[in-house]
């Protein structure tokens, strides 16, 4: 097994030199976990924002239900989204399973949970102090909806950065939908868990660096956007 | 303003209790286009709660609220309301105006105009870019009031509009207020301010431990109040009197 250095040597000089493999690797993991993260925002925040303002029967099992949800363990969203897919399945005849498609699918339904939980919560703290303001000027429930999600916008940066960090560090479900075929569907995680399999560890380790830089970028330009929201007493 | 006309508007024997406590009892009260009423009374006497009750964001547990000739139930159209704290939404004092105007459907081509006009009444036309959120306290209580009357609304309702205001301020919302009022908008305002019920009162309307003492032209209550509560309530006494006390 080689030293610790020399796995890191190799693994910054791949990261360096950007390997196209790599490159693909990384791009693929974007495209997929982005295109859940897109998916589950627009279901999430709607349906966080409306458990916050309807009441309804069952909503108490909702807000269970969502909470609970936002531990979903990874392979079991996986193993339920492959016997959709597969061939057996109900949505077998679209041939999606070992596709991205078919990864972006289950990374939404694992991520969904966690947007509309957060959501739901910062939209119900927001709605007590805006209810009667906004009865007032005469907005409906309905119509309160979009504007507590305006209002609440820097705040659920958050809640869709927790979505994102779950999508992009995620393998089980991944692994199971995508099956990790190469330059089809691995990503950078699958790739890690086979490369620490393989025991190349200088690429895994690469990917695992590329993931945290990515990881962090992403949070930091989130951090600057509710700064700059702060400054200028936007949120 | 909306040319059908919904006032007078009445209270008949309204009441509004919770969990058993009456805190609103048998209210029979008629109030008149026009004239500047003020709802007066110690803390606790439930004016803000009346106030309530008429905007319609609550509904009375007895009795019944009438707004003449309101076409239908719903008279958000007709009546706004300003509240003591009041919410401003995270954007420019102008965009919390237009917010109001898209809510009533006002064409957007007219908002600019309206915009203008109703920051203009307020003396905010040089903030109109500004964060609503980094304005002073008097000058959110003074966007308050432009936004509640972009809309040229028949009744405006005042919660305490100006209980959190150092002198400088309350004056600057007086003065607001009084040009709503002249241009032709009616004024249902609460305040335990003595002072300030003196300077914009018409009418008062006494409250105490949810029931009305007396509705009395403002030069009457001021002069000479007809009940023992109201003479109590100017000569600065404090009113502890109990609900038997009230009664009888």
């Amino acid at each position: 097994m080689p030293d610790f250095m020399t796995v890191m040597t190799k693994a910054f000089t791949l990261v360096a030199t950007f390997d196209p493999n790599l490159g693909e690797i990384v791009f693929l993991s974007l495209r997929v976990s982005l295109s859940a993260v897109f998916c589950a925002t627009l279901i999430g925040l709607p349906l966080g924002a409306a458990v916050a303002l309807y009441r309804f029967p069952g909503r108490t099992s909702l807000i269970v239900l969502l909470n609970a949800f936002m531990g979903l363990p990874p392979v079991v969203v996986g193993l339920i989204v492959y016997l959709m897919l597969s061939r057996a399945g109900p949505f077998g005849v679209f041939g999606l399973l070992f596709s991205p498609t078919a990864m972006i699918i289950a990374q939404t339904i694992l991520i969904i949970p966690i947007i509309a939980a957060l959501t739901r919560q910062v939209v119900e703290d927001l709605w007590d102090e805006y209810a009667e303001q906004l009865r007032s000027f005469g907005a409906s429930t309905s119509r309160a909806l979009p504007t507590l999600l305006w209002e609440a916008r820097f705040s659920l940066i958050t809640a869709v950065l927790a979505g994102f960090g779950r999508a992009s560090a995620e393998v089980g479900a991944v692994m199971i939908v995508g099956g990790n075929i190469d330059h089809v569907t691995r990503v950078m995680t699958t790739a890690i868990a086979l490369e620490v399999s393989k025991g190349d560890l200088a690429l895994a380790l690469a990917l695992g660096l590329i993931l945290i830089v990515l990881s962090l970028s992403v949070n930091a330009a989130a951090f600057l956007v509710r700064e700059a929201a702060h400054k200028h007493h936007l949120a | 303003m909306n040319t059908t006309s919904i006032l007078p508007l009445e209270l008949r024997d309204v009441s509004y209790t919770v969990g058993g406590n009456p805190l609103i009892r048998n209210v029979f009260v008629s109030l008149a286009p026009e004239s500047r009423t003020i709802i007066l009374g110690p803390n606790g006497a439930g004016k803000s709660l009346l106030l309530r009750l008429c905007h319609g964001l609550i509904k009375p547990t007895a009795g019944s609220i009438i707004w003449q000739e309101a076409p239908d139930e719903n008279t958000s159209n007709f009546q706004a309301m300003v509240f003591q704290r009041p919410v401003m939404l995270r954007r420019s004092v102008a965009a919390n105006i237009a917010y109001v105007l898209s809510l009533h459907k006002i064409p957007k081509p007219k908002h600019t105009a309206l915009i203008d006009e109703a920051l203009t009444l307020a003396g905010l036309t040089d903030l109109a870019h500004r964060p609503a959120r980094v304005l002073s306290a008097g000058e959110q209580q003074k966007l308050a009031l432009a936004r509640a009357w972009v809309t040229k609304p028949q009744v405006l309702f005042l919660d305490e509009p100006s209980a959190n205001l150092d002198p400088g301020a309350t004056h600057a919302v007086e003065e607001t207020i009084e040009q709503i009022h002249e241009h032709g908008t009616k004024i249902i305002m609460t305040t335990h301010d003595l002072g300030q019920a003196r300077r914009l009162a018409d009418e008062v309307l006494f409250f105490h431990q949810g029931r009305m003492i007396e509705q009395t032209p403002a030069r009457t209550f001021f002069g000479q109040p007809r009940s023992d509560l109201a003479q109590a309530f100017l000569r600065g006494e404090l009113l502890w009197q109990t609900d038997h006390d009230v009664a009888s």
